[in-house]
């Protein structure tokens, strides 16, 4: 059985060896195009003129385009239809396109693009949260409001009371591929696409509508993505359609790829999130009542800002049973990149806001702020986790389903039990102790512990995302080739999907082919995004294989007279016979059976009202925990993760070691979010961190010195595919962890609670010592 | 005609007409279709694009975006796809990375592969140093280091043995046109001084950013890392004189046993690729006020070797550096070597950067402080990113010099921390930040005379 080995991801012998093939690996006819676009250099303003004439003279021009130039309308949104592929009259943000260059080749283009002279009249950019708010510049014209039970009231009656804000900045995704795609003219006005994107039906629809062509004229293919992080869900329609436009305009093929600098000026990140709260609470740190603001800074278009900021509310609760709740969400426009998907899609921000209070909680009450998170903590679903020993929270009754601020019953938590393996695993309680006495010995360095959890919520909360398609062959031969409407990015998806369909024929996964993603062949898909990506097309590979496997049963049960058929181990065992897989199939295809087979899949049970904030937006939840131990100078700020202890929750494991693999590295680009990585805008709105020079990734030291990853034992109670549960966003929020273990360090300062700003740069944390110094 | 003759995976290359802003890079992936090679940020930063270049020196990772052709005259490169073996055998990095799940997207992988591949065959098992200069997003490391340390053991491949005598001998000047390949000081001088006008290459880890990011032309250029004699160190027993052309990771090397926290603020400096292309005579003449070398070789008296045809001087480094931008070096001048005076080691060197390892650094201080019976009796101060040039603290000096090497010393020379720098704001670091570090600086280098645990890096879990 493939299902639940730890077998290496199926391009690993590609990509060691550089045979994997990326959008600018691709061999290109000689007559290939390349493409640059043109940036605006100032945040906000009107365009008087465009002077593109040393553009068009440069060496190597084919075409300079602006938007008057564009045969038809070209917008890039995914959303709202606000984003103009070249800017229309008005300029929103530093890195804007403005025109476009098609030139003989990339470095052409990008010379070409640097020529032109742009009179441009300036108007009053709008780049921070305040001045969004002053200027009442937003999105969905009011704020996003949800609550249950009366917060206001409870918060009143609550013996303690604090309120506070938390500043969470932004992240770049840092795909190490940068954005690219290609466009290939087919004959008859049909456009072949080859991108980098995480949703390939994205790209064919807003490549279709720019040519105003049905989509059926538009074929898009994804083999894999360099990383995508959410960060290639929208942020790749600009270049396709830019490449569908010129390969359309000059009949040749054309290329476009941003060099890092552009790509980093020009595509959307993290959004950033600034979180006001105000809480009540009693004297175990138990929340009596809560009240949020969000104010989320979208950028200058929508994007998928809408979905992000709710999902932000939606994890405003993490893993904490609040009674009385309100959460109000502001969604601000700004004269900034248009932020975006990224790995977590508001998920992160919303459970750093309640993980800051509990903090702040537990250092108003003397308390250990582990104390006071199991004290909040949802109940376990009866015998969940192995053994099920309850592992309520102290003094904390059993009772019907908690449910969420937005209604929903959690159902399915392990946390207590799950918090209670790791502290023990982990030592928490011994390795506090140690640490205390550490800074007790130490005048300079100081160490800090801190356990978080994670509680998040899977599926699109978009409803109708949560479908998927497949396409399966079984070649007469016996192999079989398996087309999906997810795409590979790296988490292993591919693999994970071939480990089902192998299962569901018996055979082993060499003998299924993994093919790219493919517009034409499975119609309709989402975004492989929301973690959903082996949920959704996992069950509809394996929708595809048993239909096909049940044609080929079918056949042999007549043929052989019996009602026994078995594929295992690459044999059918049919009755006392016993055949070869390829000799069943060729059974099956002398005898005129059907070899090929779609699949689909929906997801069941969820149902959500966004405007209200009710119902269940979630199939399940995924859970985690993680323990960071961290070092302090309190000279310079500079600190050091020296531990870390994960367990986290995939239900029965597809694949233990890609599991593993997304929860060490999401965990790093977690830390990496709340530490080292720092977007920086001047005054005129300019992104000074547009290059990995001063935008700083975690490097190979930054990972923990020890670092501790188990999977915890325990299978999904949804019947999702094999039991098994999402992967790739929730282990990003065990880096919390780290950014409290920082807090817990600066804490031991001085006698003030440290306030530390996300995110945790050496300068932050040296801020943090002076306000816990006092 | 300007010719360039290497071997490209053990096979000669001989190439024509070379424009010298021509990165490797481009060539492997634009010309020769070996697309293995990656564009990450085509800066030097992100090392996707990391090759392996052996000459007699040695092999070494580089980073190819920011690597020109004619820097590869007479030596052997070797990319992902030839770090195979001829018949398609994994090299043990590579079939390690496979069995330990160390690539996830892929596109990092043959970078990671070419600089564990470069460190194994040099027998180097400090991962993080040797990987400082390969960035991953997916991996989080741990599994890249699982595998680096499998293989740790296994035998070099006979196939990376590189035979240089396969190429014609890089004998005097074969480019010609706009590039310059010199192979002694002497040439360099005399023709530098007739081409004033003309950019001096030393690693490219800086020019190469005016190719690949300002998209400039360079015009005529010299390629200096033909010239040997500019790339030693002689240690004698008045002064340690180090070339020019030295690269920073041979002066890190060279000052371990010397001056140790000098050679600790080397291995943070770039990455092991930047480090191996990158010369410390570059790292002194591009005049950047926050180049790592020159605070600490200010602070150790270091002076600095010009020469313009014949003419020979030298000055004290600080005074090279006269304001932002503006160095006393006149045209056809160039950086022939710098040297250190030889002196007991009280040198020491604290560099702070968003991220440990490879990044600029916001505040670079380097103390060199002399304590005779209690009491300070020298004291050289200098300090990278306070200000915009390589400066030395005048006046935090004079408040030590004189005085008893002790606590209330050292808080009221914290004082005067002003008086020397007004330090920026920029991306880095904020300008409070800059100074109130700076002083702690001071007070963490007397402190480390005092048995204080002061060094993050040092502490265990």
């Amino acid at each position: 059985m493939s299902i639940a080995r730890p077998l290496p991801h199926d391009a690993a012998p590609l990509h060691v060896t550089g045979q994997a093939r990326y959008v600018d690996d691709i061999p290109t006819p000689a007559n290939c195009l390349h493409l640059a676009f043109g940036l605006s250099r100032i945040a906000h303003g009107d365009i008087r003129s465009i002077d593109l004439s040393d553009v068009r003279a440069a060496p190597g021009v084919v075409a300079v385009l602006t938007a008057d130039d564009l045969p038809h309308e070209a917008d890039v949104s995914p959303s709202a239809h606000d984003e103009p592929l070249l800017a229309t009259g008005r300029v929103h943000y530093v890195g804007q396109p403005v025109f476009l260059v098609i030139a003989e080749s990339h470095l052409a283009a990008r010379k070409a693009a640097r020529l032109a002279r742009i009179d441009m009249a300036g108007r009053e950019p709008i780049l921070t949260i305040d001045q969004a708010l002053a200027a009442d510049s937003r999105f969905e014209g009011g704020p996003v409001i949800w609550q249950k039970g009366d917060a206001g009231k409870a918060i009143a009656a609550a013996p303690h009371r604090l309120e506070g804000t938390v500043e969470i900045g932004g992240q770049e995704h840092f795909y190490l591929e940068g954005q690219a795609a290609l466009a290939l003219p087919q004959e008859g006005g049909d456009m072949l696409m080859q991108v980098s994107s995480q949703h390939p039906t994205e790209i064919q629809h807003k490549v279709a509508h720019a040519l105003e062509v049905p989509m059926n004229a538009v074929r898009v293919e994804v083999r894999r993505m360099g990383g995508g992080f959410g960060g290639k869900e929208s942020q790749g329609n600009a270049l396709a359609v830019a490449c569908a436009v010129a390969a359309r305009l000059t009949g040749r093929p054309c290329k476009m790829r941003y060099d890092r600098d552009d790509d980093m000026l020009i595509t959307g990140k993290r959004h950033d999130f600034r979180i006001e709260y105000r809480v009540g609470f009693d004297g175990a740190g138990r929340i009596l009542g809560i009240d949020f603001r969000h104010l989320v800074r979208c950028g200058w278009s929508m994007d998928l800002s809408l979905p992000v900021a709710d999902r932000a509310m939606l994890h405003a609760d993490n893993a904490y049973h609040l009674e009385h709740v309100r959460i109000e969400s502001h969604r601000l426009r700004t004269n900034t990149q248009s932020a975006t998907a990224f790995r977590g899609f508001g998920g992160p921000q919303g459970m750093l806001g309640i993980e800051a209070v509990i903090d702040r909680i537990a250092h108003a009450l003397g308390r250990d702020p582990l104390e006071v998170r199991r004290a909040n903590f949802y109940a376990d679903a009866p015998a969940a986790g192995e053994g099920g020993s309850g592992g309520n929270g102290p003094g904390r009754e059993r009772r019907a389903a908690q449910t969420t601020p937005y209604g929903m019953a959690v159902e399915d938590g392990i946390l207590n039990a799950l918090v209670a393996r790791l502290a023990e695993r982990a030592d928490y309680a011994g390795r506090r102790r140690a640490i205390a006495a550490f800074n007790a010995e130490n005048e300079v360095l100081k160490k800090g512990i801190a356990l978080t959890p994670v509680k998040f919520g899977i599926s699109f909360t978009l409803t109708h995302l949560n479908q998927a398609g497949a396409l399966v062959h079984v070649y007469q031969d016996g192999s079989i080739h398996l087309n999906h409407g997810g795409t590979e990015m790296g988490q292993g998806l591919f693999q994970k999907v071939a480990q089902v369909a192998a299962a569901a024929f018996g055979v082993d996964v060499s003998q299924v082919k993994i093919t790219a993603t493919d517009t034409a062949k499975v119609p309709n898909t989402s975004a492989t995004a929301a973690s959903s990506g082996s949920d959704l097309n996992g069950m509809a590979v394996k929708a595809a294989c048993d239909r096909i496997r049940e044609r080929i049963a079918a056949l042999l049960r007549c043929h052989y007279q019996t009602e026994q058929v078995e594929f295992r181990d690459g044999t059918v065992r049919v009755g006392k016979e016993e055949l070869g897989f390829a000799e069943a199939v060729k059974l099956a295809y002398e005898n005129r059976v059907s070899l090929s087979a779609t699949g689909f899949y929906r997801t069941p049970k969820i149902e959500w009202d966004r405007r209200r904030g009710r119902g269940r937006p979630f199939y399940y939840f995924a859970y985690g925990a993680a323990v960071t131990e961290c070092v302090v100078d309190t000279l310079t700020g500079e600190n050091r993760i020296l531990r870390t202890d994960i367990l986290h929750d995939v239900g029965a494991s597809l694949n233990p070691a890609l599991d593993i693999g997304q929860i060490e590295g999401g965990y790093v680009q977690g830390a990496g979010w709340l530490t080292t990585e720092e977007l920086v805008w001047d005054e005129a709105g300019r992104l000074l961190t547009h290059a990995p020079s001063t935008y700083k990734i975690p490097v190979c030291s930054d990972r923990p010195r020890v670092f501790n990853v188990a999977l915890w034992e325990g299978e999904n109670r949804e019947e999702t595919i094999y039991r098994s549960k999402a992967v790739g966003e929730p282990p990003l929020m065990l880096g919390i962890s780290a950014f409290m273990a920082l807090s817990d360090a600066v804490a031991a300062c001085g006698p003030n609670h440290p306030g530390l700003r996300a995110p945790a740069t050496a300068e932050a944390v040296l801020a943090a010592v002076a306000r816990a110094r006092g | 005609m300007t010719q360039v003759t290497f071997l490209l995976n053990g096979a000669p290359v001989r190439l024509e007409g070379v424009m010298p802003e021509r990165t490797l890079l481009d060539w492997l992936r634009e010309e020769r279709g070996l697309t293995g090679t990656k564009e990450g940020c085509n800066e030097g930063d992100c090392g996707a694009c990391t090759v392996m270049v052996t000459d007699a020196r040695g092999s070494r990772a580089l980073n190819a975006c920011i690597l020109l052709l004619p820097q590869l005259h007479g030596k052997a490169v070797r990319t992902v796809e030839g770090i195979s073996g001829p018949g398609g055998e994994l090299h043990p990095v590579q079939a390690a990375m496979v069995e330990h799940h160390a690539s996830q997207c892929g596109f990092c992988t043959p970078g990671f592969v070419v600089s564990l591949a470069a460190a194994h065959k040099a027998g180097r098992r400090d991962f993080d140093n040797v990987l400082a200069g390969n960035l991953c997003r997916c991996t989080g490391y741990a599994p890249i280091v699982r595998a680096a340390e499998a293989a740790a053991d296994a035998p070099v491949p006979g196939w990376l043995e590189e035979d240089l005598s396969k190429l014609p001998l890089p004998g005097p000047a074969a480019p010609g046109g706009d590039i310059f390949l010199p192979r002694s000081a002497d040439e360099l001088a005399r023709w530098y001084a007739d081409n004033p006008e003309a950019t001096l290459v030393g690693g490219a880890t800086d020019v190469g950013l005016w190719v690949t990011k300002q998209l400039r032309s360079l015009g005529k250029v010299a390629f200096l890392n033909g010239i040997a004699e500019m790339q030693e160190i002689a240690i004698g027993r008045e002064e340690i004189r180090i070339g020019a052309g030295v690269s920073v990771e041979a002066f890190g090397a060279a000052m371990a046993g010397i001056h140790p926290s000098l050679a600790e603020l080397i291995r943070r400096f770039g990455s092991v690729q930047v480090r191996n292309a990158g010369t410390i005579g570059g790292n002194i003449a591009n005049g950047s006020p926050i180049g790592d070398s020159p605070p600490a070789l200010i602070a150790l008296g270091a002076r600095l070797h010009l020469r313009r045809g014949d003419v020979r001087r030298d000055i004290p480094l600080e005074d090279f550096f006269i304001a932002y931008g503006r160095q006393d070096r006149a045209p056809g001048e160039f950086v022939e070597a710098v040297s250190i005076p030889r002196q007991p080691d009280r040198l020491r060197c604290y560099k702070l950067s968003k991220r440990f390892d490879q990044d600029i650094s916001a505040v670079c201080g380097c103390f060199n402080i002399t304590v005779e019976g209690g009491a300070v009796t020298a004291a050289r101060i200098a300090f990278g990113g306070m200000a915009a040039t390589p400066k030395r603290a005048a006046a935090v000096e004079a408040a030590l010099i004189g005085r008893p090497w002790e606590r209330p010393t050292i808080e009221t020379a914290m004082e005067v921390f002003a008086e020397d720098f007004t330090p920026i704001s920029d991306m880095r670091a904020s300008a409070g930040y800059r100074l109130e570090a700076a002083r702690n600086m001071l007070l963490r280098c007397f402190l480390a005379g005092r048995g204080v645990a002061l060094d993050v890096l040092e502490v265990q879990p």
